[in-house]
């Protein structure tokens, strides 16, 4: 394939903005993730032929057009699909798939959990809203339960998904979470994801200012309960980090007053842990249950690849058969000859 | 050719019964789904192949796996039919039936052509057995097949008495050998060469010895007990058709229709990805093509039917030769990606291997009813080139000519082939593979407006736009499913740009007429009455004729291979004869597009059972039209 065009020193933010008009509406959340994106783009050490944005439907999806690279806005919840045969067949590339809270875990949740238990080489970057905006303000499935939309005028009934639940339940290897916001942590998180081989899970909590305005506010606005998770590190926030994390013997975790507690007794955070146990517990931890959100990386774990274990497949028939002969094939099984 | 040398199995026995010649024979073996029918009726298909006979064969099989032991649902069925002459179709009516219990009897003993053979094996009419197939009396005793020549062979019982002894062999698995000695019965009977069929044996079971063992034994049982039993005391042999020169080999469609995108990723030198979720009678597709890895094929075995064609349409984007393949209920599925790749302009090859519907239906059984999906079942103006084979072996080129046309226009492309021509077999002249048409591709390398790139400027002559794939510096650019600004691909709401892309995209694909063959006719008396037939049906019609011009009826008979577009002379076809029926495993959808586009009054020919037509009721109909 196409070598890159030797200039990769010199890319800046403004190389990756196409041409096209943004159209979010002013005040979304979406326009501070963009510039995130195109600022960190660079970093990626990449040319920009190399790098390609596959999107579903919803506002997310509309992203590929605003980046100067190559782009696919697809259909509804299949970009993780769509993504899965470009990445196989070209591991040249990097590959990202941007999607929302409906398409990536309403109408594609079983793709996003197959490529994630895959391990296709992804970077899967899930915007959360918890609403649907292009559609005008129905409740998506993040939506608190009780959620009253123009769809639910007296409250939505189904129990919410927890995308990093879903996530680390399907065993990804990378998961982490980031606001649109925050773009030092938000930076941080997509070069830990880009550094991953294999597929990277990201959520990042977005506000949508005209359906469901104050989504996440009490962590966009209220830094006091963001928890930065750090490998290797106790597991403590706040201004002053007076509040940390402990486990409980069953294995849930709780939130404590670490003059109270000791400093000793909160958890190490470990994104390397081979069971995803760890992982899912830190998922659990909410505003609403433990008044706090974690942040980071909850998990990074190196292992199989599946586009590097298709392509190894492929050499390794090659090794011990050959290169495939068409006419060979064609005259295998019983032949016989007319003279 | 290879002839086969008369010898026994058991030296002492010197061969010196007659051998009567027959021009043709149609046998059907007929058991449980667990008796290895389907093997059975691969490996007779296999020695009458190398035999160099003309050969069609109809497996004919349950889905369920394992139906109840006895049951009339468990029975599976194959059918095959061999001449000295060039055949079309796997017969209408078998003159041979080997039944391995009651109900495979009862089930097809109406089939079988009055004074046809019937060869039972009597081990397995129990009360138990006969009950289970509904019969109220023993019809080996109670006269009711008076019409056919019998015999009841204690199948069985001579199967597991040659294998005592064997170690390792349990008396199950003893039992299970009874097929291979019904193999080798009627390999006598018809003179087949057996070589292959022993050297298969011992590859297929070549981890467990004992089994090749076993077989073996059970196959010369068969075979010795035609050469020594007094209730056989003829053979029969069928001399070899007359085929031109060159290699042959058997095979099915399915296998056809593999290596035909195997040859085309050859042919333009794209790699070749398979997207695919398992279904019948479609899954041989992707388990021959995951064995073919040593050909640069990746295969992925999707989440679903959705992400099966995501997949393929993503890889076709990286520059991949994207092909995905299922049934009619998965086609369904896969609608929204091929609406998706029509308006991305990508190319799609989307193989819609037809079974009977609507839902889940007869998920075995043939059918050609889904035809007006796959050209309109999508939101839309969205139209979608459509080719179909009509032959096992003519899947080869259809798939082929499918990948061509994908790459060439850029578009999705169906590929129809049926249940029937999925699973029959006939014999192929192998092509000279270096002889085979390069697909040019031609990947977009540079802007090609000054200095900027516009992905979809089009092609003067063939209208299809560059396909840019990434990794080419300086050629980013972004296409999605919102219309698209003629030439820019930028996203556009503008009323007159639309009309303009529906009519561009409907030019592309009927523009393809230019590119394909004219309709062919057969035609050699000047018939006033046409039979136009498109996919499966090709046998069966040109069968049919064949037996309305022995009548010294002229008809004449001419077969689509493309459904969208048409090739560009069919309509002056159609309008130039004063009568024209369309044979159709459906309700008369190929019907309603000749009558809806040119204006003729065709007639159909239309069932729906979920089994090829055959000859004989076609001949009826043709006649019927022609005398009208």
């Amino acid at each position: 394939m196409a070598e890159g065009n030797g200039n990769l020193l010199q890319l800046t933010a403004k190389d990756f903005k196409s041409d096209q008009e943004v159209r979010w509406c002013p005040g979304c959340g979406d326009y501070a993730i963009l510039n995130v994106i195109q600022g960190f783009m660079p970093e990626l050490g990449l040319s920009r032929e190399r790098i390609v944005f596959v999107s579903g439907i919803g506002c997310a999806a509309r992203f590929p057009y605003y980046m100067q690279t190559y782009g696919m806005h697809s259909i509804h919840g299949r970009a993780p699909a769509i993504a899965t045969g470009l990445a196989v067949t070209r591991p040249d590339l990097s590959v990202w798939v941007v999607t929302g809270d409906g398409d990536a875990l309403s109408i594609g949740g079983n793709h996003l959990i197959h490529a994630l238990r895959r391990n296709v080489n992804l970077k899967i970057l899930l915007f959360n809203n918890r609403i649907y905006g292009l559609t005008k303000g129905q409740y998506s499935p993040t939506s608190e339960l009780g959620k009253v939309t123009k769809s639910t005028p007296l409250g939505s009934l189904d129990h919410p998904f927890n995308p990093l639940s879903v996530a680390i339940g399907a065993e990804a290897s990378f998961v982490a979470r980031a606001i649109d916001t925050d773009k030092k942590g938000l930076t941080e998180v997509l070069g830990a994801a880009a550094r991953h081989r294999g597929s990277a899970f990201v959520e990042i909590l977005q506000n949508c200012n005209i359906y469901n305005d104050g989504a996440f506010a009490v962590v966009r606005e209220e830094k006091q309960n963001r928890i930065y998770l750090q490998h290797g590190e106790r597991i403590r926030f706040g201004e002053e980090g007076e509040r940390g994390v402990q486990q409980y013997p069953d294995g849930s975790l709780r939130v404590v007053d670490v003059e109270e507690a000791g400093e000793n007794s909160l958890l190490v955070h470990d994104t390397a842990h081979p069971q995803a146990s760890l992982a899912f517990a830190l998922s659990r931890i909410t505003y609403e249950t433990h008044g706090a959100v974690p942040l980071g990386v909850f998990r990074a774990l190196e292992g199989p690849v599946y586009d590097d274990l298709m392509s190894e497949q492929l050499e390794a028939a090659k090794a011990s058969r050959g290169d495939g002969e068409l006419a060979a094939l064609l005259h295998s099984g019983d032949t016989w000859t007319v003279t | 050719m290879r002839r086969r040398r008369f010898v026994s199995y058991t030296s002492e026995v010197a061969s010196n019964k007659a051998v009567e010649h027959l021009e043709r024979v149609v046998i059907r073996f007929a058991g449980d789904s667990g008796d290895g029918m389907q093997l059975t009726g691969d490996r007779f298909t296999s020695e009458t192949a190398v035999f160099g006979n003309d050969l069609a064969t109809l497996p004919d099989f349950p889905a369920e796996i394992r139906a109840p032991a006895g049951s009339l649902p468990g029975v599976s069925g194959f059918q095959v039919h061999f001449a000295d002459h060039d055949i079309l179709t796997p017969g209408d009516q078998p003159s041979v039936l080997v039944a391995m219990n009651p109900a495979a009897l009862k089930v097809n003993v109406a089939d079988i052509a009055k004074g046809g053979t019937v060869i039972v094996n009597t081990d397995a009419f129990n009360e138990r057995n006969l009950q289970k197939a509904g019969y109220a009396s023993n019809p080996l005793e109670d006269g009711s097949l008076g019409d056919f020549h019998g015999h009841t062979v204690a199948l069985l019982s001579m199967t597991v008495e040659p294998l005592k002894g064997i170690d390792g062999v349990t008396s199950r698995e003893a039992e299970r050998s009874k097929n291979f000695f019904a193999l080798g019965l009627m390999s006598w009977l018809y003179n087949r060469p057996t070589e292959g069929t022993l050297g298969f044996i011992e590859s297929k079971f070549a981890k467990r010895p004992e089994i090749v063992e076993a077989n073996t034994r059970a196959f010369k049982a068969g075979w010795n007990y035609g050469e020594t039993s007094e209730d056989f005391a003829i053979s029969y042999e069928i001399a070899p058709a007359p085929s031109a020169p060159g290699t042959y080999r058997q095979i099915s469609g399915n296998t056809a229709l593999t290596y035909g995108l195997v040859a085309a990723s050859k042919l333009s030198g794209l790699p070749l990805f398979l997207g695919a979720y398992p279904i019948t009678p479609a899954s041989d597709i992707l388990e021959q093509l995951a064995a073919l890895k040593h050909f640069g094929v990746r295969t992925f075995q999707a989440e679903d039917e959705i992400a099966a064609s995501g997949a393929a349409l993503g890889a076709a984007f990286g520059g991949s030769l994207g092909v995905t393949t299922s049934a009619g209920p998965g086609i369904v599925l896969k609608s929204e990606t091929v609406g998706l790749a029509v308006t991305l302009e990508l190319p799609l090859v989307i193989v819609d291997v037809q079974r009977a519907g609507p839902s889940t239906g007869m998920p075995t059984k043939p059918e050609q009813a889904d035809l007006l999906m796959v050209l309109f079942g999508r939101n839309s103006e969205s139209p979608v080139p459509v080719v179909a084979a009509s032959t096992p072996s003519g899947c080869f080129e259809a798939a082929i000519e499918a990948a061509r046309i994908a790459v060439k226009y850029r578009t999705p492309v169906f590929l129809l082939s049926d249940a029937y021509l999925a699973n029959g077999s006939e014999p192929w002249l192998i092509p000279d593979a270096e002889s085979l048409p390069a697909i040019e591709v031609d990947f977009a390398t540079a802007p090609n407006d000054g200095e900027t790139f516009l992905p979809y400027r089009r092609d003067a002559e063939t209208l299809a736009r560059p396909w840019a794939i990434p990794g080419t510096p300086g050629l980013e650019h972004r296409i999605g499913g919102l219309e698209k600004e003629d030439e820019t691909g930028n996203v556009s709401y503008d009323p007159d740009n639309h009309d303009r892309m529906v009519r561009l995209r409907a030019a592309k694909v009927a523009g393809i007429a230019a590119d394909i063959p004219e309709l062919d006719v057969d035609d050699p008396d000047g018939a006033d009455t046409l039979v136009l037939g498109w996919g499966s049906t090709y046998g069966a019609i040109g069968a049919a004729a064949r037996r309305v011009r022995a009548t010294g009826r002229k008809v004449a008979t001419a077969h689509l291979h493309h459904l969208n577009p048409f090739p560009r002379n069919t309509g002056d076809v159609v309008r130039a004869y004063d009568k024209v029926l369309v044979p159709e495993m459906n309700l008369g959808q190929l019907r309603m597009l000749i009558r809806a586009q040119f204006l003729v009054d065709a007639a159909g020919y239309n069932k729906v059972r979920g089994r090829p037509f055959r000859a004989a009721e076609l001949a009826d109909a043709i006649s019927a039209l022609v005398d009208s």
